[in-house]
């Protein structure tokens, strides 16, 4: 018996054009969870679809408890006990739970599909997983937190010795990421070794004992998680020391710029009010589900308002669609940026421009030079690493792509400037740099509001914070009162609350 | 400036041989030249000058609802109830004229019908933006078609030819010059200008790329939906009003099947029904092929069922090239 149940030597993966991994090693012990780190574009995705089968590496070995393995295709990596979960769920919606978890390996006799038996079996998985839904579900109509279950339930199935998950806690919130933990755990109480790709720190100091980096395709190191710090880490995955992840000017902070009063959308959100100084980054917190995305969409005129009122710079203003609200000098940075920020078939200057170019051009028509100018201008001042302004959007990480947005946010005449979540699924390399800009902007005299669900980045960041919590704001606290603890009874005000009663 | 890190972003796009000639519509010109010379010499007046341009009027009253099709594939919607439209304007141009209404004002009521009709597709869709255009349109196709049958029934309204500048819209020429398309000529060119040099064309392609980032852009997507179909509308009404001149007559069941033809000349064009794809070059490459086949087919007395085989094999044949070849090149790699 080896040492290792899943060993990789000297791997090497090549796409037309570039070398997705570089003589790569892994090792996986029994009975772990090891995590795997990397900014975007390290290799990780690649990695994990050689050791799944899905991709061939050119070179290099594989182990499977010391033996020597070569996978044909996805259905040798199930078979060897080999399962991956990956972030976004690729489930069949319209189908049930049970027939999410059989797909592929349903329990037959006489080629006739047991259902009351599958139905049982996947009930007692969900049961073991502490799972509040049925295998009768539709899959379709589950959170992401329940279908990763789901996903997980079908691992179970089908036997994994070794589960890999593909940034699971991306799209959770606190509570369900916390569930996530304890079911990690108890897959590997139950014998299973778990690989464990995540961005979050947090995600590796809770559950992991080792972590192994990549970056730029190569295998940088493992290491103890016990014997690592922050500092460590960002080094190994950055390849440079991050001085100041939060680098956050002192800015004199200005007249009130955005004033919302008693705004209501009946369902998402009641009676929000706070304001936004001039040179000021406005925080707002919460929960996930706490309506603070809905706000701002309401601000920014994506969605309509029942009641109250907005000012800027004192006078009452209407925004009823995104045209009005970047006329009168607000943008957004929307939350999910591949669908909402950019048009990832297009050319990264197109996409800088679009929203200016009846500004930019005369008359309505386009003015090509003068934009070709304004997207380098801009590309270049978020420093993109795009090599020419005709880059489709798509081939860029999720780093460079956020600062195209941005990019396209500083192409208007603004005044206010939203950002929904800025570095979400943002590396830390790139994520540093999206801080600095924000403070340049701030500096330069923006009102600045940014939407985070993450502590840190907030309370490095912000001047003052309000945090929802189900669609009220529950409280305001100023930068130096702030803790993470105080943000968060106001984050959970209303739920403890509710249980009190 | 440059970047912080000293880099600079290069915004010049260099001219490559290779991508010019790998357009899509050097594959239109090709089968262009090819159709040509296959009518050449199918008939030997073909090639005179006069007889190029006569040919031309058989197709060219279809064309014009191509345009505006052309605007709504790039949205990534679609229209198939411009037939309908067609038909509905012409009957109420007769059914007018019958009436002792002036010719001039006729037409007039026929471009307004198209508009309206238009403006109703546009209304529903973009006041119930949930729904599928394909749906939507396919119902009032029915319903366009079902009131000119009730004004109609099985009759024919005519005597249209009567008047001379009317039927000249068709039968005309200015030098040699056909008056439709010299009509055909100038709609074409506005509606290029207007795709692919204005804020206005730039936002088309942005919706059917991605409409909600459109939205986010602060792009007003509905009203650009809104006068799209409408435009789709008066230009499927502007067919009628040629299809009128060169009959001299209407019925209830004239332009069945327009819709389809311009959706096959617009896809054929390079215009993707996924939206966001296609340029106007190609869309009128893409018409004279079709037409000018057609006309060829119609030389040697085809009879028009197998025409419709024929046109229907190279649409598939045409569109499917690019996919052949780009398979061809994955399964070189693998080997």
């Amino acid at each position: 018996m080896s040492e290792y149940v899943l060993e990789l030597k000297g791997i090497t993966k090549i796409f037309p054009g570039v070398k997705a991994l570089d003589r790569v090693s892994f090792q996986l012990k029994p009975g772990e969870i090891h995590a795997l780190m990397g900014e975007n574009g390290a290799g990780k995705s690649t990695f994990i679809k050689v050791i799944t089968g899905v991709h061939k590496a050119e070179e290099g070995e594989m182990y499977l408890d010391g033996k020597k393995v070569d996978f044909k295709g996805p259905k040798d990596a199930q078979k060897a006990g080999i399962a991956a979960i990956y972030q976004h769920v690729t489930a069949y919606p319209h189908l049930s739970v049970t027939e999410n978890i059989f797909m592929g390996h349903e329990i037959k006799k006489r080629g006739i599909l047991q259902w009351k038996e599958m139905h049982a079996l996947a009930d007692s998985y969900l049961e073991e997983l502490n799972a509040d839904f049925k295998s009768t579900a539709e899959m379709g109509a589950l959170s992401v937190a329940q279908q990763q279950m789901v996903e997980i339930a079908k691992a179970i199935s089908m036997k994994a010795r070794i589960i890999i998950m593909d940034e699971p806690t991306a799209a959770l919130t606190k509570n369900e990421s916390e569930q996530l933990y304890k079911i990690t755990e108890k897959l590997r109480d139950g014998g299973a070794s778990v690989i464990f790709i995540s961005h979050r720190f947090e995600d590796m100091y809770r559950l992991a004992t080792r972590v192994t980096v990549f970056r730029d395709s190569q295998y940088i190191g493992s290491y103890d998680v016990d014997g690592i710090t922050n500092a460590d880490l960002i080094r190994a995955m950055v390849g440079r020391e991050i001085s100041d992840m939060y680098p956050k000017p002192e800015v004199k902070i200005g007249e009130e710029v955005l004033r919302v009063e008693k705004l209501t959308r009946t369902g998402y959100f009641k009676d929000v009010s706070f304001s936004v100084r001039k040179g000021e980054i406005l925080g707002l917190t919460g929960l996930v589900g706490a309506g603070r995305t809905e706000t701002v969409q309401t601000i920014y005129g994506v969605e309509h308002y029942d009641s109250g009122k907005m000012y800027l710079n004192g006078e009452e203003i209407t925004v009823k669609n995104p045209a009005d609200a970047l006329r009168q000098g607000i943008g957004l940075l929307p939350e999910d940026r591949q669908h909402q920020g950019l048009i990832l078939d297009w050319g990264i200057g197109r996409n800088i421009t679009l929203t200016e170019i009846a500004s930019i051009g005369k008359n309505g028509l386009t003015d090509d030079k003068a934009e070709r100018e304004k997207a380098k201008e801009l590309a270049e001042r978020v420093d993109t690493k795009a090599v020419t302004i005709f880059d489709k959007a798509s081939s860029l990480s999720g780093g460079n792509q956020q600062k195209i947005v941005v990019a396209k946010i500083l192409a208007s005449n603004l005044k206010v400037i939203i950002l929904d979540e800025p570095t979400k699924g943002v590396d830390v390399g790139a994520k540093a740099e999206i801080y600095e800009i924000m403070g340049e902007l701030a500096q330069q005299g923006y009102a600045i509001i940014m939407i985070s669900s993450e502590m840190p980045e907030i309370l490095g960041m912000v001047d003052r914070i309000v945090v929802m919590c189900e669609g009220k704001v529950t409280g305001e606290l100023q930068r130096e009162e702030a803790e993470q603890e105080s943000i968060l009874k106001f984050a959970m005000a209303r739920s403890s609350k509710a249980a009190k009663n | 400036m440059a970047t912080k890190s000293g880099r600079t972003i290069i915004a010049e796009q260099k001219f490559s041989w290779k991508i010019f000639f790998l357009k899509w519509e050097w594959l239109l010109v090709i089968l262009f030249i090819g159709i040509n010379l296959m009518n050449a010499n199918l008939s030997q007046y073909y090639l005179s000058g006069e007889g190029l341009l006569n040919a031309t009027n058989s197709f060219l009253e279809k064309a014009f609802v191509a345009l505006p099709m052309a605007y709504i594939l790039v949205l990534g919607d679609i229209d198939i109830s411009v037939g309908s439209t067609a038909c509905l304007s012409a009957v109420m141009l007769a059914y007018c004229y019958n009436l002792g209404v002036p010719m001039g004002a006729c037409v007039l009521i026929c471009l307004l019908t198209g508009t309206i009709c238009g403006a109703v597709n546009g209304l529903i869709l973009t006041r119930f933006t949930e729904l599928a255009p394909m749906i939507v349109t396919l119902g009032t196709q029915i319903l366009f078609r079902g009131i000119a049958e009730a004004m109609l029934g099985d009759e024919a309204r005519g005597g249209l030819s009567t008047v001379k500048w009317f039927s000249d819209l068709y039968w005309g020429k200015l030098g040699i010059v056909p008056i439709m398309l010299l009509c055909f000529i100038i709609c074409a060119a506005v509606f290029a200008f207007v795709l692919h040099k204005t804020c206005f064309g730039r936002r088309l392609y942005a919706i059917g790329a991605n409409k909600l980032a459109a939205e986010y852009a602060g792009i007003k997507v509905q009203q650009i939906r809104m006068i799209v179909f409408t435009l789709t509308g008066t230009f499927a009404a502007v067919t009628a009003v040629f299809l009128a001149a060169r009959m001299g007559s209407t019925r209830a069941d004239i332009a069945t099947g327009y819709e389809m033809e311009a959706i096959a000349m617009a896809v054929l064009g390079g215009f993707s029904t996924d939206g966001g794809k296609g340029n106007f070059p190609g869309l009128v490459l893409a018409i004279f092929i079709v037409g000018m086949l057609r006309y060829g087919l119609g030389l040697i007395n085809i009879p028009s069922q197998l025409m419709l085989v024929v046109i229907g094999a190279l649409l598939i044949v045409t569109v499917m090239l690019p996919n052949i070849r780009s398979m061809v090149k994955i399964q070189k790699k693998a080997a």
